[in-house]
């Protein structure tokens, strides 16, 4: 026999807990998912063409580092029209293989080891286990329901302890869809001040907001200096397979994060570089019509889930609802599993992003109309179904 | 929501998909299925909506009977009515299926359709070509549809993600 050659601490990382529900779900046939985390349509061609014709102009090599500069150029002007964010091109952004490797640096730049990183819950799947890899420790905090999963400053003020290096802030949020006002970021920021926090500000769905534009934590007063901005063209120009994000954050931590990125990933791959200058310099119109999109399957969702009897508060962002299942009794994981078992509607249980989340599901609008409508239909005879199980029950119960 | 602001919404769902139900628009938008079809009916009156077409794709039927044809024409715009009699005459032609004025060299463009090619040039030449004021016609037959009303023929579109994702 042989010794373990993992890792312990790697192998004692539970999976996420979407994985299960994948397998699940990908072993059967006439799934309609609302399990998706990225959008339903394709990159706009025009994007798709630019990737193309970098390739038959030959551009199939490394880029610097910190990726092209024309592409730094305008994601600085973007960041600018967008935030009124002032970044320095040369200095101050680090493009990335995705947001993702972004937030892995960007945590494996700053933790010491066992420092701590505030995290509101429900959340992106990655953090947390991004967080212990790169040596820190997670101090979690829920967010509620009726606060309409915003970061409340009690809250926040409450988990900070003498070790707390990081705070983790996502929004527009996946998987409520909350999102938060400058009112309430200033709030935050007062306490980030005061305690001499980090924040590292996963903006990934700032396109995304259907009420009022997205405020990025970066450009409130004093924060630009304790902020890694990461961003990246996956949600807002449905780039998802390109796998191009970015960091913009002061100089001295982009310069710390690429010392990680040179050793470990050289560069972005150059075809989606090429394929993100065209995205940012000439896909605005084909992102508002995206947007509006979502923004008619928002209501239809939440107004169907509310008829159903799945509450659910209206998301300002992103494309996820947020219902509660309380009412039904049942576990998050077991209402998925009877749900994709009876009704074949993918739907990802809710404490997959922290334990917080339990007691709801995640459903996404990145499907089509009719596909929304269907599962829709097919839910609605599920909620029923199970109502009509417990009235029986009750009565066997109440039986003289 | 302002009357014109759901008009507005329900014409561009319709827009996408006519078969949209009203259940559906009325969740959407929050309003009764009532509002929805009486806002509709109101549209329909009102020849907001014109009518509810179906992109068919003959060649995969055995029917493919259909010969399509692009028309340049060119006429002589008459007093105070410019090209709008003539525009309309030609409209009301069965065969007809598209009509536009356009900028250019020539003044309008106009879609026949019809079961043989016999059948359309006759129509060309015999009906068209004749009529008063109809200076000059170019006649492109249609070889191959690759994309109309926003509709790639043979997409092939399918959806390639995962089922589940973060
Ligand atoms: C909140 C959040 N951050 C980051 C990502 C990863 O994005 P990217 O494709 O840019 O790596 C996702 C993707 O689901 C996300 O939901």
């Amino acid at each position: 026999m042989s010794r373990p050659f993992v890792k312990k601490s790697l192998a004692e990382l539970p999976p996420s807990g979407i994985r299960k529900f994948f397998d699940l779900a990908s072993a059967m046939d006439g799934v309609i998912s609302l399990g998706v985390g990225e959008p339903d349509f394709d990159t706009p061609w025009h994007i798709r063409e630019a990737g193309v014709y970098s390739l038959e102009k030959g551009f199939t090599n490394y880029t610097t580092n910190c990726g092209l500069e024309e592409l730094r150029r305008e994601i600085c002007l973007y960041l600018g029209q967008k935030f009124g964010l002032d970044y320095d091109y040369s200095s101050e952004i680090l493009v990335t293989v995705g947001a993702s490797e972004a937030i892995d640096l960007a945590l494996r730049a700053v933790l010491e080891t066992g420092e701590e990183v505030i995290i509101p819950e429900p959340s992106f799947v990655a953090y947390k286990p991004c967080t212990i890899m790169a040596g820190g420790s997670c101090r979690t905090v829920p967010t509620r329901e009726e606060d309409h999963f915003k970061l409340s400053p009690a809250a926040l003020e409450e988990a900070i302890t003498p070790r707390s290096k990081v705070l983790l802030l996502s929004y527009p949020n996946n998987p409520t869809g909350a999102v938060m006002t400058k009112a309430e970021l200033l709030q935050l920021a007062r306490l980030v001040q005061q305690h001499d926090l980090l924040v590292i500000a996963d903006e990934i769905y700032s396109e995304l907001t259907y009420a009022e534009p997205h405020v990025s934590f970066a450009a409130l007063p004093g924060m630009k200096e304790r902020t890694v901005l990461i961003n990246g063209f996956s949600k807002a120009f449905a780039m998802t397979g390109w796998r191009i994000g970015y960091a913009a954050a002061p100089a001295e931590l982009i310069a710390a994060m690429t010392k990680i990125h040179q050793y470990t990933i050289m560069c972005a791959p150059i075809m989606g570089q090429m394929a993100a200058i065209e995205a940012l310099k000439n896909g605005a119109a084909q992102m508002e019509m995206m947007r509006e999109q979502y923004n008619g399957r928002r209501s239809l969702i939440v107004n169907g889930l509310r008829q159903i009897g799945l509450p659910c508060f209206e998301p300002g962002g992103a494309f996820y609802v947020f219902p509660s299942i309380k009412a039904t009794g049942l576990s998050s994981q077991q209402f998925c599993e009877m749900l994709l078992k009876e009704e074949k509607v993918a739907v990802v249980p809710g404490d997959a992003f922290g334990h917080c989340g339990e007691g709801h599901i995640r459903c996404s609008y990145a499907s089509s109309v009719e596909q929304i409508s269907t599962a829709l239909e097919r839910m609605d005879r599920f909620m029923q179904r199970l109502a009509r199980r417990s009235r029986k029950k009750t009565a066997t119960v109440f039986k003289p | 929501m302002t009357v014109e602001e759901l008009q507005i919404k329900i014409l561009k769902a319709l827009e996408q998909n006519h078969r949209i139900t009203a259940k559906t628009l009325a969740t959407m938008f929050g309003v009764t299925e009532e509002e929805i079809l009486q806002t509709i009916s109101a549209m329909e009156e009102a020849k907001v909506i014109l009518g509810y077409v179906t992109l068919i794709d003959w060649e995969k039927t055995g029917h493919n009977n259909h010969v399509t044809a692009i028309i340049d024409v060119q006429v002589t715009p008459q007093r105070d009515v410019g090209f709008d009699t003539i525009a309309e005459r030609i409209s009301r032609f069965p065969e007809v299926k598209g009509v536009y004025l356009v900028s250019g060299g020539y003044d309008l463009s106009i879609t026949v359709e019809g079961t043989t090619l016999k059948q359309v040039a006759f129509f060309v030449s015999e009906k068209l070509a004749t009529l008063e004021n109809v200076k000059s016609t170019v006649t492109h037959f249609v070889l191959k549809k690759y994309k109309q009303d926003g509709i790639i023929f043979n997409d092939g579109k399918k959806d390639h993600r995962l089922v589940v994702s973060p």
